[in-house]
């Protein structure tokens, strides 16, 4: 049977680029045995960038394909379809003691997608990204047909696959080992930091770490107040006697209604909001006890969130840095940012741990800054590039999945393993049968 | 005699005042708990809300379709999710002969059977084709099939003397259309044909619904232009799971469909005739 397609504007969720696509959308998973030439998988569209849109070609959107297929009770392991959320995973599963191995900052994402951008959490410095709690998947290519690749069969599919984009074939289904918790409550602690240095000091402070880590910076703070940040350290709790805790919710608590005009994250705006946010979240420093929705996905509460940056969108940008340039690194981003005016209400600091196999896979050791820059045309590509140099200087890298900017050398020159990945590339898709936005944008199919 | 029904417009309204009023013969629609539904033409996506709808109630649930494998993700998926018991086997509509023994194997699995629910049915490549033999396809699945295997229910539940059968038919069949009437047409035969039955079953404490969805969201609509207000293939399960336990013998879904077709089906020949639809 042939799918039926549907043409429409596309876009990533920071709305910029849009670009127009030919969209699938399988019910079967029979469906997904045939792939036609100039396709990509898609999950729920949250890669900020264009690595999920496929301009003039089709996008095969896996949303339906969401069932689960086995779980085992007592190991904890999950067999699902790629396009299960990892909403409906904590829905189903917290009740029954068990949670997301690694979590983004958004549960509105797909398995497949999770896996494609080798998303990595709060506790990447302890747990490792996403994939290294995936046992195997379920690979559908253009030139091999239907595979199962896992660390130990088809190990060099399977890491070009982890952090792939998408491009070496489509994920149909899945098994993830899950974590035992037993208690919907996390217990956090927020230490404030006046300046960059401090914050670093307590990301990197044995005393201070706990299994999830990330530090909130103010973006436009400047002199000797760059860097103020607030570090938040969480943990599972274990007790039983606890009060019961809100489970997860699956849908947002509040749509945001429409576009808001695009003046109004302004840096007034925006210097009032972390202004306030750092004062109050700045007076928690004992130990307190919050559910898991506010502590991981405190974003999700707010539906279509990216329409208040307005009808031309943002772009988020994501670097990581060596410890060794880390410092530096971040210091010269934030006082471009901070020079620039470029609001960004939502700027997190993190310390990574050790990289993982994946050839594409963005997380290295080091220090990664994260932040949202609304989209104004040729002044915000002139700071991506600036940002981009810094980047580069420092022996860092940019996600992949957030990215709409960075040109086809800065993509080669960060990511060295690019060429690995071509030779897993040329052979499960020699003819290029998928292609994204992205793909097309950094040059892929003409080598490294 | 049966009771006034709300959906049927064609009876003449003085002769509703003037007759005297008498209590309408209640037939009761399943009871949640332990009622056993069977699922025709299970791995389309309302048929997934079905089967959930009935799945958080705690139903035992037969997914039956031509895509075994389709099924048995289907089955798996409600398992995990809800910890119902689901069985799934194939089901051809096509295969009228395999039909009897399919209903044997179904009670078998079940143990009773309490509800079925017919999504059975297919556009075709051309909904509005003249070749007799691919005109036959659409009529065998959606028409011949359906009432085969619907009336091998009918007995079991006329013997039994209680059950519900929803036969999901189309907006299309309520009027035929240039664009897609070889399939409106074996829709509207399956609404006839649904209503008679329900005639007969009426005495024998045995409900029948004639389920018309509209628009949802589905391959059949996706991507098609013209389509306004779709609704959700969940929610149109979640209708039909409605429909199995009470409610009108005719369900438009969204409701909204049972004034647009009233209109339609009212404007005259002479003009319908020549409007583009």
């Amino acid at each position: 049977m042939v799918l039926p397609v549907r043409e429409c504007e596309l876009s990533g969720w920071g709305r910029h680029p849009v670009q127009r696509c030919g969209v699938l959308r399988p019910d079967r998973y029979g469906d997904l045995s045939r792939i036609e030439a100039d396709t990509l998988p898609r999950g729920l569209g949250r890669s900020y960038g264009d690595s999920s849109l496929n301009q003039g070609g089709r996008v095969v959107e896996m949303t339906r394909l969401n069932r689960i297929l086995e779980f085992d009770e007592t190991l904890g392991i999950l067999v699902a379809e790629a396009g299960l959320s990892l909403a409906e995973v904590a829905e189903i599963f917290l009740p029954r003691g068990w949670f997301l191995p690694v979590t983004p900052g958004t549960k509105f994402v797909t398995l497949g997608g999770a896996i494609a951008s080798d998303v990595h959490g709060k506790n990447h410095h302890g747990e490792g990204c996403f994939s290294a709690h995936v046992a195997w998947i379920e690979l559908f290519t253009p030139a091999l047909g239907r595979l199962t690749c896992s660390p130990e069969e088809h190990p060099e599919i399977f890491w070009a696959t982890v952090g792939g984009q998408g491009l070496t074939g489509i994920i149909g289904a899945m098994a993830l080992q899950l974590k035992p918790v037993s208690s919907l409550w996390m217990e956090v602690t927020h230490h404030p930091a006046r300046e960059l240095e401090s914050a670093f000091n307590l990301l990197s402070d044995p005393e201070a770490d706990a299994p999830y880590t990330v530090a909130w910076i103010d973006c436009l703070a400047k002199g000797r107040e760059l860097g103020r940040s607030i570090f938040m350290a969480g943990h599972h709790r274990t007790e039983k006697n606890l009060p019961p805790a809100k489970a997860p919710r699956s849908k947002p608590l509040i749509q945001a209604p429409f576009n808001f005009p695009s003046g109004c994250l302004n840096s007034l705006t925006v210097r009032a909001f972390n202004g306030v946010y750092y004062r109050r979240n700045g007076r928690k420093r004992f130990p307190f006890l919050s559910a898991m929705d506010p502590f991981f996905y405190p974003l999700d509460m707010v539906g279509h969130w990216n329409r208040i940056y307005g009808r031309r969108g943002f772009v988020q940008y994501q670097s990581v840095l060596p410890p060794g340039t880390a410092f530096e690194g971040v210091k010269a981003q934030l006082e471009e940012i901070s020079a620039a005016e470029a609001a960004s209400f939502l700027a997190v600091l993190k310390r990574l741990g050790a990289a993982g196999p994946g050839h594409l896979s963005f997380p290295t050791e080091g220090y990664t800054l994260a932040l949202d820059l609304p989209y104004r045309g040729p002044e915000t590509e002139a700071l991506l590039k600036r940002l981009d140099a810094i980047v580069l200087k420092g022996g860092g890298r940019v996600n992949l999945c957030k990215d709409a900017h960075l040109s086809p050398e800065s993509f080669r020159a960060m990511y060295p393993r690019f060429e690995e990945w071509l030779g897993v590339k040329a052979q499960v898709d020699p003819e290029w049968m998928l292609q994204s936005s992205l793909s097309r944008r950094l040059r892929m199919k003409e080598g490294a | 005699m049966k009771g006034p029904d709300v959906n049927e417009g064609d009876r003449p309204l003085a002769k509703l005042a003037l007759r005297p009023p008498r209590a309408p013969r209640v037939v009761s629609g399943l009871s949640p708990g332990n009622t056993p539904v069977l699922i025709l033409g299970a791995t389309s996506p309302m048929a997934r809300g079905l089967a959930t709808a009935l799945a958080q109630s705690g139903q035992p649930i037969y997914l039956a379709s031509r895509d075994v494998e389709e099924c048995a993700r289907l089955a798996s998926d409600l398992r995990i999710r809800h910890g119902v018991t689901v069985f799934h086997g194939h089901f051809d509509a096509g295969d009228l002969e395999s039909h009897l023994p399919f209903l044997g194997t179904v009670l078998e699995a079940l143990g009773s059977l309490e509800g079925v629910v017919s999504l059975v049915g297919t556009m075709g490549e051309d909904p509005a084709t003249l070749d007799p033999f691919k005109a036959e396809q659409i009529i065998r699945s959606n028409y011949l099939g359906v009432v085969s295997i619907l009336g091998a229910c009918a007995q079991h539940f006329e013997s039994q003397r209680r059950g519900v059968i929803v036969g999901v038919t189309s907006v299309a069949g309520d009027r035929g259309r240039q664009s897609n009437f070889v399939y409106g047409s074996a829709k509207g035969a399956l609404s006839i044909w649904l209503s008679g039955l329900r005639n007969r079953l009426h005495s024998k404490d045995v409900r029948v619904v004639t389920f018309k969805p509209g628009f949802v969201d589905t391959a059949m609509t996706y991507g098609k232009p013209g389509t306004f207000c779709v609704a959700s293939p969940m929610a149109a399960g979640r209708a039909m799971a409605w429909a199995l336990h009470g409610g009108p013998d005719i369900v438009y879904y969204p409701r909204m469909w049972r004034l647009i077709m009233a209109i339609i089906q009212h404007i005259p020949e002479r003009v319908f005739k020549g409007m583009k639809l």
